[in-house]
């Protein structure tokens, strides 16, 4: 009882004890860390959701067309493309024969181009098959023929009408894309590209059995997932009024 | 100020084989008229409207036929039809539970329309959306303008959608069963808000209905629909007192009647015709008491006065008299 009630204290007081690999305090480390693979999951997730929404919009507007083939073909080649696969391709073609990016490491904006590419094919991928199935199945609904019987433009019917009615599932999706990556998915991208973030500390700080290091990456990763969560429920509510928060 | 249609064919490409949904329909709307159009399901009639509207989409097509406002085709894509839909001729659908967006606020799909059309400011658009409210009868219009759709109830959300339709005073609107989702009581509400908006706005009404009660109710002329064309039209006193078509006969002798002890209802034997058949004949002779070799070539609608019709023997009974029991 007494160690449980100091266990909680260090908790809450962010104490998790020293590193036993680096020799200073985990928590230290942990948030020396965060930032850098915060910057990488924000960059390729925004990257993602801003060309996903677009390009799943258009496919869905001719089910079966040329476009909409196209879309889901490279789509699915790029759900299928293994990451660390993908990021030496990319290291090869961009910044070894083209010589346009650094191969690899941190530092300016153009260091973060190629890793935050890599990370952002996934989920690209995955986003743009949501939006254009949801489009589909939303552009069916009778609230969008009355739009059109309104004299509403294609455009505006996508903008204004069916993207609000797809954004809760959406943005379900992104915050476990979110989750996804911040438990660890990032380690392989971090690896391949030299990125100083925290899937690659966790990953060798399991590898040097440092327990104190890992407890402290494990519950910031914990603590953020529940904040993630209860934040998209908000958001959520805000977007669609009928649902109930408990 | 007239919508014109002329010679419509629809069709429907579907796995199973070409729908002919619409087999040449002709029809025409002038300002302050009230066209009521009936029909039984599948017969055609909320394809018209549709097409009327431009909300025909793959795999259906227009074939053939013209439709025109104020002399101009609807149907060339060059934009002249987003600028008249919604501002001279509007619609209103069946289901007003799924026909608005639930997330959007009532005001804003009313405002989307007056700033789309009319190039309102958003002030100015929310000003008219709560007279517009208050004009079908929406109490509370100033709390209600920025409700969401689930907080209102079937009626309420048939008038929503009456205002919107009505909100930069359109020419010509398409009622495409207004009521039918909606119970008694509300109807007869709905109704009478139509025919109180049409004669003061001056407004020409089209409105689809299978209800012939509806339609002795609210409109001036009737058009009849069977199997993808017009049958019968002319004015709703005439229709009820002398229908020309065998079809309309039978539609009328099977609608039950107060005043009469019928111990049964009396139906129109057989089917219709399936649509995916090209027929040259009257769609309407296999059913016919009164067909015969020459329903085997199609009757054209002859226009005689205020009447059309398409039947090659307009006017002869094809029942007898009503029989008690």
């Amino acid at each position: 009882m007494v160690q449980l009630w100091a266990f909680a204290v260090d908790m809450v007081t962010l104490d998790f004890g020293d590193s036993l690999w680096q020799r200073r305090p985990a928590v230290e480390v942990v948030f020396e860390r965060l930032p850098n693979t915060l910057l990488l999951i924000a960059a390729s997730l925004a990257f993602a959701i801003l060309v996903a929404i677009p390009l799943g919009a258009i496919a869905a507007l001719r089910p079966g067309g040329f476009l909409d083939r196209l879309t889901m073909s490279i789509g699915l080649i790029g759900l299928a493309t293994p990451q660390f696969f993908l990021g030496l391709v990319f290291i090869m073609v961009f910044a070894v024969q083209l010589k346009w990016l650094p191969t690899s490491g941190f530092g300016t904006a153009a260091h973060l181009v190629l890793p935050a590419l890599t990370l952002a094919i996934t989920p690209l991928a995955r986003f743009t098959l949501m939006v254009r199935s949801s489009m589909i199945e939303e552009l069916n609904q009778p609230y969008v023929r009355t739009a059109r019987a309104k004299g509403m433009g294609r455009a505006r019917i996508l903008r204004v009408h069916t993207l609000r009615n797809i954004l809760v599932p959406f943005m379900n999706l992104s915050a476990w894309e979110l989750i996804v990556a911040l438990s660890g998915y990032t380690v392989v991208v971090e690896t391949v590209f030299a990125w100083p973030g925290l899937g690659h500390t966790a990953v060798q700080a399991i590898q040097r059995g440092d327990l104190f290091l890992m407890q402290a990456i494990v519950f910031t990763i914990a603590f953020m997932t529940v904040f993630i969560t209860l934040l998209i429920d908000v958001a959520s509510k805000l977007i669609d009024p009928r649902i109930k928060l408990n | 100020m007239t919508l014109t249609v002329r010679d419509l064919h629809v069709a429907f490409e579907t796995r199973g084989g070409r729908v002919n949904a619409l087999r040449g329909v002709n029809l025409s709307v002038a300002p302050g008229e009230t066209l009521g159009i009936v029909g039984e399901s599948g017969s055609g009639k909320s394809v018209t409207a549709q097409a009327i509207m431009g909300l025909i989409d793959l795999p259906g097509r227009i074939e053939a036929g013209s439709i025109t406002w104020n002399g101009k085709s609807l149907l060339e894509g060059d934009g002249y039809g987003t600028s008249v839909w919604g501002r001279e001729i509007s619609m209103i659908f069946q289901d007003p539970m799924t026909s608005l967006n639930p997330l959007m606020t009532i005001g804003a799909q009313i405002c989307e329309v007056l700033t789309q059309h009319l190039g309102m400011t958003a002030e100015q658009a929310r000003e008219r959306a709560v007279d517009l409210l208050a004009a079908v009868g929406i109490s509370g219009p100033r709390r209600r303008v920025d409700q969401y759709p689930h907080e209102f109830s079937g009626g309420m959300r048939q008038r929503a959608m009456i205002a919107m339709s009505i909100a930069c005073n359109p020419k010509v609107l398409i009622a495409d069963e207004p009521t039918t989702a909606l119970d008694v009581t509300v109807q007869a509400q709905i109704l009478d808000l139509l025919a109180e908006l049409q004669s003061g706005l001056g407004l020409a009404i089209i409105l689809i209905t299978h209800d012939l009660g509806t339609v002795a109710g609210l409109c001036q002329r009737v058009a009849v629909m069977y199997s993808g064309r017009i049958v019968e039209s002319q004015s709703v006193d005439a229709i009820f007192e002398r229908p020309q078509h065998p079809y309309t006969q039978g539609l009328l002798r099977s609608t039950p009647r107060l005043d009469e002890p019928a111990t049964r209802l009396l139906s129109i034997e057989g089917t219709p015709p399936s649509l995916m058949q090209a027929d040259d004949g009257c769609a309407f002779r296999k059913r016919c008491p009164i067909a015969a070799d020459a329903c085997k070539e199609m009757p054209p609608l002859v226009t005689e006065g205020a009447v059309q019709i398409a039947c090659h023997f307009p006017g002869r009974p094809a029942w007898q008299a009503r029989q008690a029991g």
